[in-house]
């Protein structure tokens, strides 16, 4: 498959390693890196980079899985839309199992009667609704920068085709506020960060600037364990120089000043407002809500939920996990009564989740 | 969540819809929000449904091509 092989090629992938150790060997001291994104942690995990890494070179997953950063809050929103209401609720697949508080998740309620739909594009639930005229549909909204402008771009076509019959659950999040709130975080000694690919090709280089300033490395890598050991031997090389900025190593996904028309789209729907995360609190303006230019399409406007009493698993380490002060097999319920069959939170239930990887991939030791 | 894949256009519709092929995977694809012109043959980065980006095939074979180089002459 081209522009994914050839980013496999074993013999590429060893001689960065070497460069790799050689850098490492010339900071000569502890790092730590940060992948932020959750496709970077299951890559890590599924190419079993972490094991080949110098040993001085430490690596902690971030807060860049979606539907791990839902909030128990707007999960049990979420549930409540599916029981309260004579609506059909349209998600992408990684939310279906997530548990709510007192563990129901959307797959018990479809069991047991509800309408649960699984989608792979928001235009599938904009299809759905088109054939069904007379039914309600609610899109679960989730997800960072890359999806939002896909999720807006369905509304507007929603708009374009005079669909009424549709609206969306945004609990949407964009990245740079939550790198605030890591680079802050006192408990953490990130050295550098490896930035989102997909993130980035919408949102540009711009919105990291923040990480050179806090003297950290900053670089945005994509996917292929190609990608990955070089986008981490050009932080090494930041690191070893003293000389800080944002790099992209990703060229082929991310032009420096992103996707123009898709941030567009992305802003005339979505307006910023304050978000609850998992594990990191409310960060000041990193969610994304409806203008009220649509607020037709604002499930929160057309189904009012109230505040409900919600609460996260007892004894779940997702919070810490995901704000990187933690890894899974710190967790005491790790493997033993948390698994991918009876997952606790989310981070065990999404493909991305820290949990999941470390599960799938990591030895029982 | 935010996984992308790389695909080529292999059509183009009225709707800008495109059929896109990765191996012989073949998806339907929206076109509304990639910002460069794109056409049949292109290789375009999809997430959820839509393009996102459009891929400079010179520009990544350049790139893989030093990165090789480097690694070759053990200068990286
Ligand atoms: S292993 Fe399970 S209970 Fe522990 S942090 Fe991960 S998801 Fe939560």
């Amino acid at each position: 498959m081209k522009y994914i092989d050839e980013y496999r090629d074993p013999l590429l992938a060893r001689g960065l390693l070497s460069t790799l150790e050689s850098l490492a060997k010339r900071i000569g001291r502890l790092v730590t890196i940060m992948e932020i994104c959750g496709s970077h942690t299951f890559a890590i995990a599924r190419f079993g980079l972490r094991d080949c890494l110098p040993s001085s070179l430490r690596l902690i997953s971030g807060p860049g899985c979606p539907v791990c950063v839902t909030s128990a809050a707007d999960i049990d929103g979420m549930l409540y839309l599916a029981k309260q209401y004579e609506a059909t609720i349209a998600t992408f697949g990684d939310m279906l199992r997530v548990p709510g508080t007192g563990g129901v998740s959307l797959q018990q309620l479809r069991a047991g009667g509800a309408q649960v739909e699984t989608i792979s594009s928001a235009m599938e639930a904009m299809k759905m609704a088109e054939a069904n005229p007379d039914q309600q549909f609610i899109l679960l909204g989730i997800g960072f920068e890359t999806t939002a402008p896909t999720v807006a771009a369905t509304v507007m076509a929603c708009r374009r085709k005079g669909i009424a019959n549709l609206s969306v659950f945004s609990v949407h999040k964009t990245i740079p506020q939550a790198i605030r709130a890591l680079i802050d975080d006192r408990a953490l000694n990130i050295d550098g960060f490896l930035c989102p690919g997909h993130v980035s090709t919408i949102t540009g280089a711009g919105i990291y600037e923040l990480i050179p300033r806090a003297h950290r490395a900053a670089v945005i890598t994509g996917f292929e364990p190609v990608d990955i050991l070089e986008g981490l031997g050009m932080i090494l090389e930041q690191l070893a120089e003293a000389r800080f900025e944002v790099a992209v190593q990703y060229g082929r996904g991310v032009r420096p000043q992103g996707n123009h028309r898709a941030r567009a789209v992305m802003n005339d729907v979505f307006a910023e407002v304050d978000a609850q995360w998992r594990g990191l609190g409310v960060i000041p303006g990193s969610g994304l809500a409806f203008r009220d230019a649509f607020a037709e399409f604002d499930t929160r406007r057309r189904f009012p939920i109230p505040v409900l009493p919600a609460a996260e698993a007892k004894g779940c380490e997702c919070g810490s996990i995901l704000r990187g002060v933690k890894s899974p097999d710190k967790c005491p319920l790790f493997r033993k009564v948390c698994h991918p069959a009876n997952p606790l939170g989310p981070c065990m239930v999404s493909a991305e989740g820290t949990c999941a990887a470390y599960y799938k991939y990591y030895g029982k030791n | 969540m935010c996984i992308g894949f790389p695909g080529r256009i292999v059509s183009i519709d009225e709707d800008n819809m495109a059929v896109i092929a990765i191996s012989d995977v073949r998806r339907d694809i929206c076109l509304d929000i990639v910002d460069e012109e794109v056409k049949v043959g292109d290789y375009v980065i999809c997430h959820a449904g839509y393009a996102i980006h459009r891929i400079d095939a010179d520009l990544a074979k350049d790139k893989l091509e030093f990165l090789q180089e480097l690694v070759d002459n053990e200068i990286y």
